[in-house]
Formats: structure tokens, C-alpha cells, sequence
């Protein structure tokens, strides 16, 4: 803490404070990330039996016949016959020196070549949900505090509430229950038929947009009524503390007032909880995909799940793992960049 | 605590009715609980729900019309049959019926659709014999809450194989929670466990599981839980891979409890009380079981109703998509596995029921917690 009647320290310790911090959420984050690899490959491994089994059995079913020794021969071709630990250093050697996180053994390609482009659409339904959530979350939020107990207050209240307790995937199910009954519509895919197999062009991407956000509200929906609930709820606390009072004393427009005085301290903890968010929206997205079909990372996961690709599925979790720590640390960024006392050491 | 009450009660005499505020000077902590969490009308609300769920739950064999495996071959994917009272050409009953169903086959598609054949009442009473079963294995019989003399009423419809869905769903809601159940039991200890560890042990034991919890934390949970259930062995038994599910459920949610644990026994261990007790000469586990545990146990009991929804929907989740329990048990999870497809979806719609009760079964959880985040304090305002 800076010592009173030094303000020339001000500036080195606010730089310190917050340089330090931040190198400490990265080394944490590197340990969790060290941990995540770790989990990820023992998770597979798990499966019993390995792939080299499988395939010959695949084999045998069509009727060529598989020696042991062609079973050794697999083996060492996917690398599965050495000890575990080394296979996993190697798994890591290779992510690290060549960006190369194995062999798919359903595709007999390397799993980044699989998910290229399918993540891309991913990454882009993420943040299109997320600023949907806080897009509608935050003026909604304020406006439900401001004219507390109002008609609209109740209304969003109780839409909020609908929107916490309605698992995605289900309402996606509803969802597409309800067009196909009274629209003849389907909801499912992000393209329109004329532009499935198109290379990337503006219309395609304006095709995709207008197909996105259907998905994008499904997953954000119980993120958007949580942080409506918690903006109001902390804005109803700041509103009527004495500075805000002051302010108004002040002669402020009341729109000003608001916006720069309350909404600025109510939304330090919506910021600090982004990586939170971001991790919820992950965690529902690949079952919401499924069920709506979307050609993204999401029904490629369960395949891979579900036929035992291990380095497929493995990797695609442990890069929905890195997504969320960089959310967490990116909230942590910010809050420090939006608050002063945390900027200063936290200790404020 | 009796002077306390003896030095209270007087001055309270002066202000109110004394019957009521001596009631509320000698309750003990869960009647204040009680009587706070009584004015948050939508917990009551949600509370008598989950009633209802604990009673279907346990009564599923008696309540239910059929057992959840009986084939229907008359009335495959039939659609959800309407309890009557007043018949076709407006005569009341008193006794509810239903109309025989009469299936015709669309000669294009194949299709059988049923109509009902007005014609024909058939009533339904109560207490009939129907499907043997045996109730909890503790005894047989063959006697259902209600159903027709002779065949099955259909409340929700059938499924492709002519099973009453609304019987499945009965049947499935004692799996689901059960899975709650156990789930939450299992994040329970571990939580209660580890944080307790990390908060009053504190130092670099402290810092391991924080980083720990963190750790998990950081996994999302929903991709993780598949990843799990996925690399279980193929050739469980659907009782293995229920506790398997269970116990996957159970292991990764633990988190946020720890957490709060550890948060409570770190800002209470500077306490007085909990300086008396050392002094006194308890034990550390004396101390937290004690002493400091239950300070904070409503607050876990909150943190539990919070937590069932989430086991709840990671059950459906991953039973729907097909890496949960398999098909001969019911859960709602694995009910809405039929409802995947969009064809099933827009000409049986009844396939969707169990989304209804997951639904109802997650609000009310979370109404109950809100009543119970409310009521934990109740020395609060």
C-alpha cells in the first residue's frame, strides 16, 4: 500500500501491482493448463482395449484377417505401444514443437486438420452469445433496478427466472418442436441449403449470421437471466448509496448520473465473472449443436466420444478448457483495467 | 440459554403480545428458519412440488398404471388419451372414462392413426388390479392407483413400442432423483471434506486444493462429464453404469461447496468462541464439527438445494444424448432419447413430456433454494 503523503510512489506501485498480478494468474494458469494435459490424456486412456484392437476387429468383420504380429504393426504405427508416461511426453513434445495434437483414428488425419474450420464457427457462436448475454443482461439489468417494481421490472423478473430453469438443450428441443409443427421451418444448421459447401464469401458469412443467433440465444439464455438478475441486484445496491445522492445533489442529468456513477461500480463483479460465464456457454454448447445440428466442434465431439477417438475428443476438450482460462484471465485483465482498487494491489 | 430468555422476556411483554414474542425469543434456530422461509410463498410452493416428486417417487410401482416395460401392441406411438366426464352427446358421469381408441392405417404412409371410437366407454377406476409388481421388493401385488377394468389407459400416449409414457416418466422420476440424490450426497462429503481441510488446515495444504479446485473448476463441466461416461466400459450392467454416472456427477461437483466451506472456516476461525474451545482443549475435529460447522450448515444446506438441479440436468443431459444410463432404465433422461429425432418430435410430440417435469423439477429446486438463501440468516432483517 502506497504510504500517505508519498504520491510518487502512486504510479510504480500501481504498475507493479498490476503487473504482478497478472504474472501470477499466469503461472496459475499454467499449472492448470499443466494439469488439464494430464487429465485430458489419462481421460484417454481410460478406455479399455486400444484403438489397434478396434481396427482389426473393424478389419476381421470385412473379412481380411488380422495376425498379431499385423496387431503389433498397428501398434507402433499409432504409437500406442509405448509405455504411458512417454507417450504422453511425446503427446506434449508434439503439441507444443509442432502445434500437433495427434492422430484422429476414426479419419486417419491430424486432429487440428479435423477441427479447423468447425472450431472457427465455434468460436465465433461463443462470442456471438456472449454478446447477446450481456448485450441484453446489462441495459436490461439497469432499466429493471432504475423502475424497480415496475410492469417491465416484473416482466423480466419472471422471464429471467423462465430462463434460468430451462435447461438449453431442451428448450432447443422445444424449439425446434414448435417450428417444424407451426412453421415448417427447422432451426437446425447454420447454413441455408445454397450455401453448405460454399467457400467463404460475404454472403455466406451474412448467411451464417442470420442462421446464428437462434443458437446463440438458446445458449445464452439462462446466462442472460442470471446477469440480469445479479446487474439489477447490485445496481439496487449502488443507487441509493450517499455519492450517487451527492452527484444528483450536483445537478447531473439523470441518464449521465446513472451511466457514470452507479452502472461503473455495479459492473466490476459482471466483469469478473466473464470467464465464468464464457465456461457455462462452453460447457452447454456441443449438446445444444447436437441437438440443433450445427456443423460445428459440437456433434464432431460426441462422434469422437462416442466411437472412442480418443486424441480427437481429447483435444477438442482440453481446447475448450484453454477457452475458459483465457476468459477467466481476460476478466481478470479487465476488471483490473475497469477498478482502481484492484488495479493497486485488491487490498482497497 | 434459559436466563437469557428469563432477562428478555419482560421487556418484550411491554411492546408486543406476549404470547408471540416470547415464541420467537425461546425457538430454536430452524423454527426462526422455518417461520422466515414460510413467507417466501414460491418456496412453499416449490417445496410442496418436490413433495409430490419424493411421493411419485416412491410410490412409482402403485401410482403408475402400467409397469414401464408393457407393450401396448394395440396402440403403438397412440396418442395421449383424454379423461372424461362428459360423453359425446353431453351426458354427465360421475364416473371418469375414456373412449376406446380405433386405429386406421393411412393407406399412403402406413401410418396407424388412432381416433377415439365414441361409441365405446370404457371407465376408469381405481384401486384395479393390473400389471404384478413388487413393491421395493418388499411385497407383491398387482393393485394400481387407477386404470381400466381391462386394458391400459394411455394419460401421456405410447411410445413406438406401445409403452404408457405416463408410467415411464413415474418411473423415471425415481431414477432422476435418485441420481440427485446420491450425486449430491457424494459432492456433499467430498466438499465438506476438502474444504474443510483447505480452510482450517490452511498454508500450502490450503493452497494445493485451492489450486486444485480451481483446476476443476476450469474444466467445463458438461464436455468433461461426456468425456467421462464415454470412456466407461462398454459391458456395465445398467446398474453399474448407474452408479458409475452417479458417482462421475458426484465427483466433479463438489467445487463450489468446498469453496464455501473453506471461505466460512477461514473467517471463523478468528472467532472467540473457537479460541475459547482450543483453549478449553478440543480437539480440532471437536472444534469444526462443533463449534464452527454448525454456524454455517444452513448455509450448506442452500448450497445443496442449488446443487440438485445441476446433477438433475447433467443426468438428462448425458443419458440424452446417449452416453448416460441405457435404455432398460428409465430415467427422463433417457425417455427424451426417443425424442431426438425431428420426424418423432413433430408427430409425437407427447414424447416430450419428461421435458415438463425436468423443468419443474429445476424450478422448483432453485424457488426452494432461493426460500432457504433467504431463510439461512434468520437473525437477518
Amino acid at each position: 500500500m502506497p504510504l500517505p503523503g508519498l504520491p510518487s510512489a502512486q504510479p510504480y506501485i500501481r504498475v507493479v501491482g498490476m503487473s504482478k498480478q497478472i504474472l501470477g494468474r499466469l503461472s496459475a494458469m499454467l499449472v492448470t493448463l499443466i494439469l488439464a494435459s494430464v487429465v485430458v490424456f489419462i481421460i484417454i486412456e481410460i478406455p479399455p482395449g486400444d484403438y489397434a484392437e478396434r481396427y482389426a476387429y473393424k478389419l476381421a468383420e470385412g473379412g481380411t484377417a488380422v495376425t498379431e504380429a499385423d496387431m503389433q504393426a498397428l501398434r507402433a504405427y499409432f504409437g500406442i505401444d509405448r509405455p504411458l508416461p512417454e507417450r504422453y511426453l511425446g503427446w506434449i513434445k508434439n503439441i507444443i514443437l509442432h502445434g500437433d495434437f495427434g492422430v484422429s483414428f476414426e479419419y486417419r488425419r491430424p486432429v487440428m486438420q479435423i477441427i479447423g474450420e468447425r472450431f472457427s464457427l465455434t468460436g465465433l457462436l461463443l462470442l456471438f452469445t456472449l454478446l447477446i448475454t450481456y448485450g441484453v443482461a446489462i441495459p436490461i439489468g439497469i432499466y429493471s433496478a432504475v423502475k424497480q417494481y415496475s410492469l417491465g421490472d416484473y416482466a423480466f423478473t419472471i422471464l429471467a427466472y423462465a430462463g434460468l430453469a430451462t435447461p438449453n438443450f431442451l428448450l432447443a428441443l422445444v424449439l425446434l418442436y414448435l417450428t417444424v409443427t407451426y412453421f415448417h421451418a427447422s432451426v437446425g444448421g447454420l447454413f441455408s441449403p445454397q450455401f453448405i459447401d460454399t467457400p467463404l464469401s460475404w454472403a455466406r458469412l451474412m448467411d451464417l449470421l442470420s442462421h446464428l443467433w437462434i443458437p446463440a440465444i438458446i445458449l445464452g439464455l439462462a446466462g442472460t437471466g442470471l446477469q440480469m438478475r445479479t446487474v439489477r441486484a447490485l445496481m439496487l445496491d449502488e443507487q441509493n448509496k450517499l455519492y450517487v445522492t451527492a452527484a444528483r445533489a450536483r445537478g447531473l442529468s439523470e441518464p449521465r448520473l446513472i451511466l457514470k456513477y452507479p452502472v461503473r461500480v455495479a459492473l466490476n463483479p459482471i466483469v469478473s465473472t466473464i470467464g465464468w460465464e464464457l465456461s457455462r456457454i462452453i460447457s452447454g454448447a456441443p449438446i445444444v449443436a447436437v441437438v440443433l445440428a450445427l456443423p460445428d466442434t459440437g456433434p464432431l465431439y460426441l462422434n469422437a466420444l462416442l466411437d472412442q477417438d480418443m486424441y480427437l475428443a481429447g483435444t477438442m476438450l482440453l481446447l475448450m478448457t484453454v477457452l475458459t482460462i483465457l476468459g477467466t484471465l481476460l476478466s481478470d485483465v479487465l476488471l483490473a483495467l475497469l477498478d482502481p482498487r484492484i488495479r493497486q494491489g485488491g487490498k482497497a | 440459554m434459559a436466563w437469557v430468555e428469563a432477562d428478555r422476556a419482560p421487556v418484550a411483554k411491554t411492546r408486543q403480545p406476549a404470547n408471540q414474542e416470547n415464541k420467537y425469543y425461546v425457538a430454536t434456530q430452524f423454527q426462526l428458519m422455518w417461520w422466515k422461509f414460510k413467507k417466501h410463498k414460491l418456496a412453499l410452493i416449490g417445496a410442496a412440488v418436490l413433495a409430490v416428486f419424493l411421493l411419485i417417487s416412491l410410490t412409482a410401482e402403485f401410482l403408475s398404471p402400467n409397469t414401464p416395460y408393457t407393450r401396448d401392441a394395440d396402440y403403438l406411438f397412440g396418442s395421449p388419451q383424454i379423461i372424461r366426464f362428459i360423453d359425446a352427446q353431453g351426458n354427465l358421469h360421475l364416473r371418469p372414462f375414456i373412449y376406446a381408441a380405433r386405429g386406421t392405417r393411412n393407406p399412403v404412409t402406413f401410418r396407424i392413426t388412432y381416433e377415439e371410437d365414441t361409441s365405446q366407454r370404457l371407465p376408469v377406476r381405481f384401486f384395479v388390479h393390473g400389471d404384478p409388481y413388487s413393491f421395493w421388493g418388499l411385497f407383491s401385488s398387482d393393485i394400481h392407483l387407477f386404470g381400466l377394468e381391462k386394458g391400459t389407459v394411455h394419460l401421456m400416449g405410447a411410445d413406438d413400442l406401445g409403452r404408457d409414457v405416463f408410467s415411464r416418466v413415474v418411473y423415471g422420476t425415481r431414477i432422476s432423483l435418485s441420481i440427485g440424490v446420491i450425486g449430491v450426497l457424494l459432492s456433499f462429503v467430498l466438499g465438506l471434506l476438502l474444504g474443510g481441510v483447505s480452510g482450517y488446515a490452511g498454508g500450502w495444504v490450503d493452497n494445493v486444493i485451492q489450486r486444485f479446485t480451481e483446476f476443476i473448476r476450469s474444466i467445463p463441466s458438461l464436455p468433461l462429464w461426456m468425456a467421462l461416461s464415454a470412456s466407461l466400459p462398454r459391458d456395465l450392467s445398467g446398474l453399474q453404469v448407474y452408479f458409475a454416472i452417479t458417482i462421475i456427477l458426484g465427483f466433479l461437483g463438489w467445487t463450489s461447496l468446498a469453496r464455501r466451506v473453506r471461505s466460512k472456516l477461514l473467517s471463523l476461525r478468528e472467532e472467540d468462541y473457537v479460541m475459547a474451545a482450543r483453549i478449553a482443549g478440543c480437539t480440532d475435529s471437536r472444534i469444526i464439527s462443533r463449534h464452527m460447522l454448525p454456524s454455517f450448515l444452513s448455509y450448506l444446506i442452500v448450497d445443496l438445494t442449488v446443487a440438485f438441479p445441476n446433477m438433475i440436468l447433467g443426468e438428462t443431459a448425458l443419458s440424452f444424448i446417449g452416453l448416460g444410463l441405457r435404455p432398460p432404465i428409465v430415467s427422463w433422461g433417457v425417455l427424451l432419447q426417443s425424442a431426438q429425432n425431428i420426424q418423432t418430435i413433430a408427430m409425437h410430440p407427447w414424447l416430450l413430456t419428461p421435458v415438463a417435469f425436468v423443468i419443474l423439477a429445476v424450478l422448483a429446486f432453485s424457488f426452494v433454494g432461493d426460500g432457504l438463501r433467504d431463510a439461512a440468516d434468520p437473525y437477518a432483517r
